[in-house]
């Protein structure tokens, strides 16, 4: 009965390292990117001019949007893991990179001239760039909510949610390497729905994946 | 029974180290607390509370690493006792948490097999005893444990156990007799 269980649970007690959620996190993360990165490589291939557009202003602007998707996920994440945690005001640092690229974006519409506008928001891949996102964010996903699912999340819909936000935030930093496109409302349409479609899937299913 | 909080930190810290004996006092203690988080939410049914008690020292086990030593100790162990609880009441489709008897007999569909009825009655029987007594009675009738387990448990003598456990039996009779207890199915 129960006393056979705390002798049976006391026998199989190992010690726990103070950082192990962070650790196992990290491990999910490391995977999870090692597949998406290799996908993008081989399937999409890095953008042709990668090497320039290193030292272009957008691309690392592209890129510290989706970042800061990532990085604050993974933060709540951490919170949210933990049965007691609340992601509380680590949520409300979302509005930087979402008003960056707002100014971003008025500015570049602003400058913008006659008839280019289209161009700034549609780019050249505007119908595939949410869908390769989102596909990106597969293994990203998969693997983070694996380690979700030996941790104690007790929102568990939440839970889902930032643990798809995660994902998407760097898949879509993931993808940025291949590609092009410069425009900030592009980004700011197009990537956005891309990070939204794995956060949405998690809040649907983790409810159902995360129950312990 | 009552380890303050700085000692189950204590308790905590060190079996997360390693220190099985710790563990070992750490989760005879979380159990009584346990006990009394789901006895006081589901009153009813002893096995279920078993139940939920085993699942959530389970769950202690397997998920210690997500308490944050920086936090206390207890609120995380109630944390995860609730959502075994929730969990139970989806599972078995049950949110009410009135106690039956203070329900109209219509609503009262629960289970209305002789066995469960009968168990239930001796609970609410068993109810009316002081918290002491009842234990007892518990151990040695619904639990059938022997007069010597349930002593130790108790931290009794078998004689005082024997005394009180019969002493216990005498009120019930007297009560029922006097249809003092006047429960109707």
């Amino acid at each position: 009965m129960t006393d056979d269980l705390i002798d049976r649970l006391a026998r199989d007690l190992k010690p726990v390292r103070p950082e192990a959620v962070r650790n196992r996190l990290v491990l999910a993360v490391a995977a999870g990117s090692i597949v998406a990165v290799a996908g993008v490589w081989l399937f999409l291939g890095p953008r042709s001019d990668l090497i320039r557009a290193l030292t272009s202003m957008m691309f690392w602007m592209k890129l510290a949007y989706t970042v800061a998707f990532a990085v604050v996920g993974a933060l709540c994440v951490e919170r949210i893991a933990r049965p007691t945690g609340r992601p509380g005001l680590r949520l409300a640092w979302l509005a930087a990179p979402v008003l960056l690229i707002g100014v971003a974006t008025m500015v570049q519409i602003a400058k913008a001239p006659a008839g280019g506008v289209r161009t700034l928001v549609m780019g050249g891949s505007a119908a595939l760039c949410p869908w390769l996102i989102a596909t990106v964010s597969a293994p990203l996903f998969l693997a983070l909510m694996w380690a979700m699912r030996s941790l104690a999340p007790t929102r568990l819909r939440l839970a889902g949610a930032l643990t798809g936000l995660t994902a998407g935030g760097l898949a879509a930093s993931i993808y940025s390497l291949h590609c092009g496109e410069t425009g900030a409302p592009f980004v700011a349409i197009w990537y956005s729905l891309g990070i939204l479609a794995p956060c949405v899937v998690g809040a649907l299913t983790g409810p159902r994946l995360l129950r312990w | 029974m009552e380890t303050s909080e700085a000692e189950l930190k204590v308790l905590m810290i060190a079996s997360l180290g390693g220190d099985s004996g710790a563990y070992r006092a750490l989760l005879g203690d979380l159990r009584l607390r346990l006990g009394a988080y789901f006895r006081r939410r589901l009153r009813r049914d002893a096995d279920d509370i078993e139940d939920l008690v085993q699942d959530s020292l389970i769950a202690i086990h397997t998920r210690r690493e997500t308490w944050d030593r920086d936090q206390a100790l207890t609120p995380w162990v109630y944390a995860i006792a609730r959502y075994k609880l929730i969990d139970h009441y989806r599972r078995t489709g049950r949110r009410v948490m009135v106690p039956l008897d203070d329900l109209p007999g219509e609503l009262r569909t629960e289970d209305h097999s002789a066995a469960a009825d009968a168990r239930r009655d001796v609970t609410t029987v068993l109810d009316s005893l002081p918290e002491r007594t009842r234990r007892l009675l518990h151990d040695l009738k619904v639990q059938e444990l022997s007069v010597a387990e349930t002593a130790a448990r108790a931290g009794m003598s078998e004689g005082a156990v024997k005394v009180a456990a019969h002493r216990g039996l005498r009120t019930l009779m007297d009560r029922f007799a006097g249809g003092g207890a006047s429960h109707d199915g």
